[in-house]
């Protein structure tokens, strides 16, 4: 149950993290708090786009719906299931995937690096090796 | 489990208060509050187009938000381009005028400035003018302008860094401050060889000025 409070806990933050990011690059916020400047350069990049679609915005689906499941996982009759903790490995395991290849982006291709999205990087590190040990665990 | 659903949605209310005072501030390069940067610009001329053998110059005071000036790059220098620019008879100078009404006019203005840095200064005017929605709604309009930045074909990267800088603030208000020198007191303003061009700007009253100017 613990892992999966956990999951829950960081997707809420990753999810707000990919909103953010998400609002500034269609316009609904003003400047990016960033520090170096290189959320801009990033989020302008010609990477930051993914299948037509922002990346913050594939961001956000993406910890909206760890956060449901995790939440789902949570419910007296998925309690005792493996399921859930399945679910969530999966769509972690995506989410490292997808955060890497952008971090790799980042560092050798757009040459900047975005804070925030460090930040949703080690969000989703966090919540993968959650869900390891979630799945090394024995239903509660 | 009450706690922990307690701390979420606490969490969650955070991320949302913090999102709506992100909302609220809506500043963007270019439209900063203060004193404006007291250097004299960088000598900056204005972009222009035509030839520089042309008899003719015609100097355009203009600001990005300004729906006359919108219509009349729209409307009248499509013709303009093509009748008096491309056969050599006038010379095009753009001057940034930004008003002091308008949210996001240096904001504009900077954007089409960091276009030219990379030669695509006319794209990039022809665009915010093309699609001037955004000066109608008073809605950021960083990600239109990126959309129009990756659509004229800049480097993303170092169009975002030049925004960043802010790097020609300084130049506008040169700009700006010119205009004012000249006696600018709206936009768009036009000067034919250093005359005030007072007549409705239209295609054909440029044309035939440029004509009489030249004997033709």
């Amino acid at each position: 149950m613990r892992h999966r409070q956990a999951i829950a806990v960081l997707a809420l933050g990753g999810f707000f993290v990919s909103l953010y990011l998400w609002l500034w690059k269609i316009g609904k916020l003003g400047t990016l708090q960033c520090g170096s400047g290189g959320c801009e350069r990033v989020q302008t990049s010609a990477y930051a786009d993914f299948l037509g679609l922002p990346v913050a915005l594939h961001g956000v689906v993406g910890y909206a719906a760890l956060l449901v499941v995790a939440l789902v996982g949570l419910q007296p009759r998925f309690l005792g299931q493996r399921t859930p903790t399945l679910v969530l490995a999966a769509l972690a395991s995506v989410g490292l995937l997808f955060s890497a290849y952008l971090t790799w982006l980042e560092f050798a291709v757009i040459h900047a690096w975005c804070r925030w999205c460090l930040g949703s990087a080690a969000i989703i590190v966090v919540i993968w090796a959650t869900a390891l040990i979630g799945l090394r665990r024995r239903p509660d | 489990m009450k706690r922990f659903y307690v701390m979420l949605v606490g969490l969650a209310l955070l991320g949302a208060g913090a999102l709506y005072l992100a909302s609220r501030d809506r500043t963007v390069p270019g439209t900063v509050e203060g004193p404006m940067p007291a250097v004299p610009g960088d000598g900056f001329g204005g972009y222009v187009m035509g030839s520089d053998s042309a008899p003719v110059e015609v100097v355009e005071y203009s600001d990005f938000e300004c729906p006359f000036c919108a219509r009349f790059a729209n409307l009248q220098m499509p013709a303009v381009r093509r009748q008096l620019i491309e056969t050599g008879l006038v010379r095009w100078r753009f001057r940034d005028f930004p008003l002091p009404g308008h949210q996001y006019s240096r904001y504009a203005a900077h954007a089409a400035q960091c276009a030219g840095e990379q030669n695509r200064f006319w794209e990039m005017h022809d665009a915010l003018f093309a699609d001037h929605s955004w000066a109608q709604t008073g809605k950021n309009p960083r990600g239109l302008f990126n959309s129009m930045a990756q659509r004229v074909g800049l480097d993303m990267g170092a169009y975002a860094a030049c925004m960043a800088a802010n790097r020609y603030a300084a130049r506008i208000e040169a700009s700006r401050l010119e205009g004012e020198a000249r006696g600018v007191g709206g936009t768009p303003t036009f000067f034919v060889n250093g005359q005030p061009f007072r007549a409705n700007p239209t295609s054909d009253a440029f044309k035939a000025l440029a004509d009489s100017l030249t004997g033709r």
